[in-house]
């Protein structure tokens, strides 16, 4: 059984239609990609799974239907999604934006031996703790935005675009770190990504959105393969 | 000099007063955005129940303490009931809410207990103490306790508690507080309870002076809006300087410019708060906020 399945998905604002009827299913353990042109419906997609958008369809998290719940249900069953722009709470602390990360969380013992195992991938956070979050840097909220979500302990990780105006050097950073515990720790993840090179080196699976469809999928050994998919998303 | 020093204290009391409720507006705008003009009819209402309780043969703290949960529940009740179905209204239909209800709130109270004023008891003795050569008035120096006590409390609340903190997290930022797993729309309704609480506090320490009738809250909820503005309207060390600001400032000046007169107070207020506005739009201690996208 998969961890995240998604049958016949559709989502609108308002009028308009943004997803027409998806499915895809992300493995326990696995990291997925979720690649696609602008407006092809990758954040609706995202915001389906955490019930920030109105949807229709099934979505089951642990095979359990999700679909009739709310953003903060979703992240009490261990959904935890960074949003596109990554929700940093700018006029927060740096310290109380991780600690809202444990919102959900009651074990606070748990959590200072997780925030002390989190901390040694982003060694900074513990100088800045008493900054605003807000005065951060970009690539700096990024790694904040990680680190908030993973103190949640989440079953799903999903994450909206994290390359998203970041300097290369950091981009490989942060997925080395997704990766990390990835493989380390069997965090599964759904990754949004305009980035399809680095996507598909983390992803072991991925699928192609295309106006609000899912276009092509398979492993992301056969998406790198796969003509169309290079010459659009890998440019080669 | 020690005549100076009691009209400061005695002006911090009062200011004290000012601050709780400049508070309490200041916590239920940065949630909610709303202004709540009812703030001080709601205050009095709440004050007529600690009175009801004292009269009806209860002791003082006991009162006191049931007038603050009473309070904090109807403060959740108005904002689930009455703000609500509002809530994504224009600004201009909720500000008339608030106006309806303290309209409504104010009747209510001139019905249930008649619109006679009503001696209310205090606290704290009537004597003054010695403090180095300055008598100090116990009562002042009660209400001003008072006051900082509660805002100690809800200072520690916001900072050290994980409610406190989702509090704050969703008054900024809503939609990453639902995706940590806060319930927002309940985090809005505690927040009102809250602000209840602190205008029970500020009704339950004016009334002993002030004396209780349904009009009790009038012209200091307006002292309140003009030091939460004063402060910056989202900024809770603001209101709480500016209510003590202006309570020292108000009474110094009714101490030694007596040619203004008792019934120049108000307008001498307002003239301030314009003055600061025109210097600072934004409040004394409102922050731009820095934000990277
Ligand atoms: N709040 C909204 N109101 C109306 N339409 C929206 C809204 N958000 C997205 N859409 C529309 O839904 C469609 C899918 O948008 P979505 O944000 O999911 O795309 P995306 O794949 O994430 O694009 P990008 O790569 O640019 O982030 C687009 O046509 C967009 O215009
Ligand atoms: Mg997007």
């Amino acid at each position: 059984m998969a961890l995240l399945e998604l049958e016949g998905v559709e989502a609108r604002y308002g009028q308009v239609r943004a997803l027409h009827g998806i499915s895809l299913a992300v493995e326990e353990g696995q990291v997925v990609a979720l690649l696609g042109a602008n407006g092809a419906g990758k954040t609706t997609t995202l915001r389906a799974v955490s019930g920030t958008v109105r949807r229709t369809g099934e979505i089951r998290f642990e095979g359990r239907s999700i679909v009739r719940g709310s953003p903060e249900g979703a992240a009490r069953l261990g959904i935890a999604h960074v949003p596109e722009g990554r929700g940093t709470f700018a006029e927060l602390s740096v310290w109380d934006n991780l600690r809202m990360g444990a919102f959900v969380r009651r074990n606070r013992r748990a959590v200072s031996a997780d925030l002390e195992r989190i901390l040694v991938h982003f060694p900074w956070i513990e100088e800045r703790r008493g900054q605003q979050a807000g005065t951060l840097s970009g690539g700096e909220q990024q790694m904040l935005a990680l680190a908030r979500a993973l103190v949640a302990r989440p079953r799903l990780l999903l994450l909206d675009e994290p390359s998203l105006g970041l300097a290369p050097l950091v981009v490989r950073e942060f997925f080395g770190i997704v990766r990390m515990l990835n493989q380390e720790e069997g965090l599964t993840v759904l990754v949004v990504e305009q980035n399809a090179n680095i996507a598909l080196t983390v992803a072991d699976r991925a699928y192609v959105l295309e106006v609000g469809e899912i276009a092509v999928s398979g492993s992301a050994e056969e998406l790198r393969r796969n003509e169309s998919v290079r010459r659009s998303y890998l440019g080669y | 000099m020690t005549e100076f020093f009691q009209q400061i204290v005695s002006g911090l009391a009062s200011g004290g007063v000012y601050a709780s409720l400049a508070l309490a507006l200041v916590l239920i705008h940065r949630s909610t955005q709303v202004i709540n003009f009812a703030q001080g009819e709601m205050a009095t209402f709440a004050t007529y129940i600690a009175w009801t309780l004292i009269d009806r043969g209860m002791s003082y703290w006991p009162a006191f303490v049931l007038t603050l949960l009473v309070a904090f529940v109807g403060g959740v009740a108005v904002e689930r009931v009455v703000i609500r179905p509002v809530e994504r209204a224009p600004v201009l239909t909720v500000v008339m809410v608030t106006i309806g209800l303290l309209v409504l709130v104010n009747g209510a109270m001139a019905w249930l207990w008649s619109p006679e004023v009503k001696s209310f008891p205090s606290p704290f003795p009537s004597r003054a103490i010695d403090v180095g050569g300055v008598a100090i008035s116990l009562q002042d120096l009660g209400i001003l306790g008072m006051t900082l006590v509660t805002l100690t409390l809800l200072y520690l609340f916001f900072r050290f508690t994980k409610v406190g903190l989702a509090l704050r997290a969703a008054a900024v930022n809503p939609e990453s507080s639902r995706l940590a797993g806060v319930r927002v729309s309940w985090m809005l309704a505690l927040g009102w309870g809250l602000a209840a609480m602190l205008g029970a506090v500020s009704g339950m320490m004016i009334a002993p002076t002030s004396f209780l009738e349904p009009n009790m809250m009038q012209v200091i909820i307006i002292y309140a809006f003009a030091a939460a503005v004063l402060g910056g309207i989202n900024s809770p060390v603001g209101a709480v300087v500016g209510g003590l600001l202006l309570g020292v400032a108000l009474n110094l000046i009714g101490a030694y410019a007596e040619f203004l007169g008792p019934e120049l107070r108000l307008p001498v207020a307002l003239a301030i708060l314009l003055a600061v506005l025109l210097v600072r739009p934004a409040g004394l201690f409102e922050r731009a906020v820095v934000k990277r996208v």
